[in-house]
């Protein structure tokens, strides 16, 4: 099952021209983007681990994919998304955010039924992947 | 010859804006016929390529990457801002601007802290020039353990790998970047431009400061014009002349005086002439001068 979620979250995945022209529009925004990874793709995981700090002076979307490019060869199998944060007042807050790699096999998720008092029934959902420890789901 | 194919490279270089460039640059910095010549050719090139990119010749970007010599004040920072500007014109340049570092802002304090901040400035560079000064510092035979090595090796990667992201611009003094360069002979091989930026002459050096005092909006007095030509001389022969940036100090220093000289003479009203002359009395009271009692 493949995991949508941020900005672009309808589309398909991005070409890097398309990523690149994303963040040129960010940067003239005056937007600090970052880099993040994770392998748990449960959606209420909002915690991914930063890869590098987020560059608040960039110029150039070149330098950015640099940082996408390193944090996709050093996790191939992992989800890498770019954030772009906004910090004028009044925001402060994520304007952007949207995944740029993804496992190549996404084996999606697990509706979980449980029985609570007086046949009241709760729902959670769970990620196959998440059955094993962190570093060695998506082989 | 098919009229339809025909490539108006005079129609390229005005579209670029590069007549008013050139012509701008020729007014603005003074003498250095060599940089200008050089920036000319490159100016050339970017455009020639452009005509061959419309006919569907191969154009594959050149390399830009410069290096700067020159004695103190040759103008060689100046020039690096400029050249931002030019190459962003010519589109050469996604974005234009100047990152100026030096070798604190490369080399890190312990193992491990220099590639990452190496890599920091670089993504900042990006679709701009990176201007090293004083790059020689950036490496250090004395200390072997000194860590300006590996910023050097990521420079070099970047500026082979990511030639069309950013330009570097390397400068310092010519005896040093020389012995610098000998002993990196990689990064001199990836330096496509060497330029030598010649010491000013005296005629030059007046011109800049009359460039510079019009950019400060005050003038010379008849008189205090022929002292500054004698300052300059006698300048010139004195131990650490830093060419223009002599020249600016010693305005800084003679609109001290000026000011000094306007304050202790208060009591009527200062016309606004008085107050934009420059008086020989303002530059004859330098040291150069050998007069006892004197200031700097």
């Amino acid at each position: 099952m493949r995991l949508t979620q941020g900005t672009f979250s309808f589309l398909p995945d991005l070409t890097d021209a398309q990523i690149k022209a994303q963040i040129e529009y960010c940067l003239s925004k005056g937007w600090a983007v970052s880099v993040e990874y994770t392998d748990d793709p449960h959606p209420r995981n909002t915690y991914w681990e930063m890869y590098g700090n987020p560059m608040f002076d960039l110029k150039d979307a070149a330098g950015l994919m640099t940082e996408v490019n390193a944090c996709r060869k050093t996790f191939p199998d992992h989800y890498v998304k770019v954030n772009a944060f906004d910090s004028t007042h009044g925001w402060e807050a994520l304007r952007l955010s949207f995944i740029v790699n993804r496992p190549k096999v996404e084996p999606g998720f697990e509706l979980r039924r449980e029985e609570g008092a007086g046949r009241m029934q709760r729902y959670s959902t769970r990620s196959y992947a998440t059955a094993k420890p962190e570093g060695e789901r998506y082989r | 010859m098919n009229d339809a194919l025909m490539i108006d490279l005079e129609a390229l270089a005005q579209e670029a804006g590069l007549p008013a460039l050139l012509a701008e640059l020729d007014t603005s910095l003074v003498g250095l016929a060599p940089v200008k010549t050089r920036i000319r050719e490159i100016a050339a090139l970017l455009v020639v390529d452009r005509a061959r990119r419309q006919v569907g010749l191969v154009a594959s970007a050149p390399s830009l990457h410069m290096s700067f010599t020159g004695n103190p004040g040759t103008g060689k920072t100046t020039v690096a801002l400029r050249m931002a500007e030019i190459l962003h014109r010519l589109g050469y340049c996604r974005k234009g601007h100047l990152v100026a570092v030096t070798r604190d802002d490369l080399v890190g304090q312990f193992i491990g802290h220099t590639a990452p901040k190496t890599k920091e400035v670089l993504k900042r560079a990006m679709g701009g020039v990176l201007f090293i000064d004083e790059a020689y510092y950036l490496y250090r035979p004395e200390n072997e353990r000194d860590y300006g090595m590996e910023a050097i090796e990521i420079l070099l990667q970047v500026m082979e790998n990511q030639r069309d992201d950013l330009v570097v611009i390397v400068a310092g003094y010519k005896d040093r970047m020389d012995t610098f360069f000998k002993a990196n002979p990689g990064l001199s091989s990836r330096i496509a431009h060497h330029i030598d930026f010649p010491d000013y002459a005296p005629d030059e050096l007046l011109s800049i400061a009359d460039l510079m005092l019009g950019g400060m909006q005050y003038r010379l007095s008849p008189a205090a014009r022929d002292t500054l030509v004698e300052y300059i001389a006698l300048r010139r022969e004195r131990p650490h002349f830093a060419n223009a940036r002599s020249i600016r100090n010693a305005l800084d220093r003679a609109r001290l005086r000026q000011a000094n000289r306007l304050f202790a003479s208060r009591g009527g009203p200062v016309a606004p002439e008085a107050l934009m002359t420059i008086e020989a009395g303002d530059l004859r009271a330098s040291r150069v001068f050998g007069e006892p009692g004197s200031s700097a």
